[in-house]
């Protein structure tokens, strides 16, 4: 049976132009920038200097504090400056600059293609193991995974749902990695089926990817406790809220999370991370990023060095086109729009999206004729419309009341405005008022 | 190589703008419109001419002389506006009595609020209402269908349906003696019955509803719980007193309860944002038509009724709230 979410949802063209290109092993950059801060929480402390030598798969960066992550060197190469440098979401951050010399990789990384499905750790094991290897959530948020898979003590874990929707039009790096990493991606469910001790996995594939259903579905049968469940097609399915929704129709309450209705969200990309490291010992370096656009000359799927400048990508996919007018961070629902190419690819970096000047201007905007689109299609049952009023005339305590922190930024309502309303920014910007607010409360 | 634009996302835009759900109302009021010139003739193609131009008019000339803005005319609304004025009028309606209600209807119903989207009331319903108020017997003079085709403000008169329906039942004349001289319900479904302009064909106008709603240019809720409530209520009283009440098919079929529950209720201005909240408006409007048509004064209700909710639509929307992600569910 075809599962969706029921609350509303929208359907952009899907634009899915690298579907069929294989996976390529982009060439190693001449110099990596390396972020300290790839993930969600406080930024790695780096434990090199200036001039040291790193190989491939060295720790750069220990995470500290409670939500973090370890940062490591994608390359084997010096160190030639740690400094604050630009990321892609235009604020400066500490990064580590290395000159690639060439990839020689830390001893005890296996490198070989063999495929290890005998699991040996325990969960706990596995934990340590992930928390060491730097993984953090691949689908986008970046959420350190070794924390996700700590369950809090009092609550339990029913299922680990997998998300292999990719609901971002554009992206394919999530369904390339699912035709040909399977196997691998099948051995990280079960790892972190460990971790987790729930005995049933499902993985949430929207059906516009049969390939993958097919594929995964012939894979898992010789395991009775992970199944595939096709999704209808509708945005925004691949957010961990909406997912859980469609595959156990269970609604995670506003400030809660999947755990507290017995579920734990992975993208399938962060279980082939983890299979990489636990089976591999191999920490995350790189990942699969799409570069596409309809004006590119060959929009591709790169398995991309964590630090590769986004500039690389594009030229290795034919080169930046003429009238280029937005390159986006991501798809085009929720990336960010970059402004500069010499930004790196990060471990959230899930695609870089080219968008002709043409399709890079917003809309007029005209008055609201109050359709209700806005209400109708929010998936979090919030009136945006309202929202936008509350924040034009900065009435905190209205957004606040009207639920403004459920937002999750997926934009359905700006993408269908009939009026160009750009509900989305006003909606952040009651947000960001409003958690000021609600921390100055705590105080 | 050109600067890269930079903006929050989305970066992707959906097919629906202002222009193209006006017009997609408009598209769907041609096939009443062109029955309406089938049975009223060049009386039909006066009133919606005289009634788009000058709606038009006023739009352009209150936005670029006394808002001193720029001019919106192309979105479409002033012309939804000067459509559904002329569906709402008789087809001998002299001229300038629709410049007059034109200009009631853009001028107040309208641009003193702000323009589109700030209007309480629905525009075209102000403006039939001000005539209706102000012009009672040119606006309840009805010309004959076919008979007078060629005519315009010298057309041949009589009575609608539903005015027949209320002087016979308040003259003690039953149902079934009323029946025999309104026209058969099939007649009536097609249109071939007097009335407003665009009022009198179900079938033309449920056809361009449905249109309205495949292209989701509007919701099911509101005309559904319109001629719902419309058909319980009358049902009711008709089960308690068949002598006395006409039958719901009769309320259906007859004025203008297809257009209002179509086209005039779900204006999106003036109407909630919520499904329960039209749920809550389109009832209301019901039972008040009912109300109007069986116990007040005057033999139809929709404008009055429709008017009358869209005061409460803030009220509404103000209670009414859609349920939240995650409140609403026992988990399990």
């Amino acid at each position: 049976m075809i599962k969706t979410f029921t609350k509303g949802g929208v359907h952009p063209p899907e634009n899915k132009l690298s579907a069929n290109s294989p996976i390529r092993v982009l060439p190693l950059p001449k110099t990596v920038n390396i972020p300290l801060s790839q993930h969600l929480g406080a930024p790695a402390e780096p434990l090199v200097k200036k001039g040291d030598r790193v190989k491939t798969g060295e720790l750069l960066a220990r995470g500290c504090g409670f939500i973090s992550a370890c940062i490591h060197s994608s390359v084997t190469g010096k160190i030639a400056k740690i400094d604050k440098l630009m990321d892609h979401s235009g604020y400066r951050r500490m990064t580590v600059v290395i000159d690639t010399e060439e990839d020689e990789w830390q001893e005890g990384i296996d490198t070989s293609p063999n495929l290890v499905k005998n699991i040996a750790l325990t969960g706990a094991e596995i934990i340590e193991k992930t928390k060491g290897s730097g993984i953090v959530g691949l689908g986008g948020a970046t959420f350190p995974t070794h924390i996700k898979l700590s369950v809090p003590k009092g609550k339990k874990a029913e299922y680990l749902i997998i998300n292999g929707v990719e609901c971002e039009p554009c992206l394919t790096a999530d369904h390339r990695l699912m035709l040909e990493k399977g196997e691998e991606m099948i051995t990280g469910i079960r790892l972190i089926m460990r971790a987790l001790e729930v005995e049933k996995a499902i993985i949430g594939i929207e059906n516009n990817k049969p390939d993958a259903i097919s594929h995964l579905r012939s894979l898992t049968g010789e395991y009775p406790g992970i199944k595939v469940q096709p999704l209808k097609v509708k945005y925004p399915q691949g957010a961990e809220k909406q997912l859980i929704k469609a595959i156990i129709n269970r609604e995670v309450p506003s400030g809660k999370l999947p755990v507290d209705v017995g579920a734990v969200v992975d993208n399938v990309g962060t279980a082939f991370a983890v299979y990489e490291a636990v089976q591999k010992n191999k920490p995350l370096i790189e990942r699969v990023v799409t570069v596409t656009g309809k004006k590119l000359a060959g929009p591709s799927n790169f398995l991309v060095r964590i630090g590769t400048p986004v500039a690389d990508l594009i030229n290795a996919a034919g080169g930046l086109p003429e009238d280029t007018g937005k390159v986006v961070n991501g798809g085009p629902m929720m990336g960010k729009a970059l402004n500069s190419l010499d930004v790196p690819v990060t471990k959230g970096t899930s695609g870089i999206l080219l968008l002709s000047r043409e399709e890079s201007f917003r809309r007029p905007v005209l008055n609201c004729i109050r359709c209700a689109k806005c209400v109708s299609i929010c998936p979090m049952g919030l009136e945006p419309y309202l929202l936008r009023a509350a924040s034009e005339y900065k009435k905190w305590d209205i957004a606040e009341n009207e639920r403004v922190m459920d937002c999750m930024e997926c934009g359905s309502c700006s993408y269908l405005c009939p009026s160009g309303i750009p509900l989305l920014d006003f909606i952040r910007l009651g947000k960001a008022s409003v958690s000021k607010i609600i921390r100055a409360r705590k105080q | 190589m050109d600067k890269l634009i930079v903006a929050p996302s989305p970066h992707y835009y959906g097919d629906y703008t202002v222009q193209k759900l006006m017009y997609g109302v408009i598209y769907a009021l041609i096939p009443a419109l062109l029955v309406s010139v089938y049975f009223f003739g060049i009386g039909a193609l006066i009133v919606a001419a005289v009634s788009i131009v000058s709606c038009l008019a006023f739009e352009y000339l209150i936005q670029k002389y006394l808002m001193k803005t720029e001019p919106t005319v192309t979105d479409g609304s002033a012309l939804v506006t000067g459509l559904l004025l002329a569906f709402n009028l008789p087809t001998n309606l002299p001229w300038w009595i629709i410049v007059i209600g034109s200009l009631v209807a853009i001028g107040v119903g309208k641009m003193t609020f702000g323009g589109l989207g700030n209007n309480p009331f629905n525009p075209a319903l102000v403006g039939r209402v001000f005539l209706f108020i102000s012009f009672p017997v040119q606006m309840t003079s009805w010309p004959t269908p076919i008979a007078s085709r060629m005519q315009y403000t010298d057309a041949v008169t009589g009575p609608t349906p539903l005015g027949i329906m209320k002087e016979g039942l308040s003259a003690e004349v039953t149902t079934s003696q009323l029946m025999e001289q309104i026209p058969g319900y099939m007649e009536m479904f097609m249109g071939h019955m007097r009335g407003s302009l665009g009022e009198m064909s179900a079938l033309a106008l449920l056809a361009g509803g449905i249109y309205m709603l495949s292209r989701r240019i509007i919701t099911w809720h509101i005309p559904v719980s319109v001629l719902l409530s419309v058909l319980v209520f009358t049902g009711i009283l008709w089960l308690i007193n068949p002598y006395d009440n006409a039958d719901p098919l009769f309320h259906l079929l007859s004025g203008g309860l297809v257009l209002g529950a179509f086209y005039m209720a779900t204006d999106y201005v003036t109407s909630p944002m919520t499904p329960k909240g039209m749920w809550i408006f389109g009832v209301g409007i019901g039972v008040i038509t009912v109300a109007i048509r069986v116990f007040g004064a005057y033999p139809e209700g929709v404008s009055f009724a429709i008017l009358i909710m869209n005061a409460f639509v803030p009220l509404i929307n103000k209670y009414v709230k859609p349920a939240g992600f995650g409140e609403e569910v026992k988990n399990g």
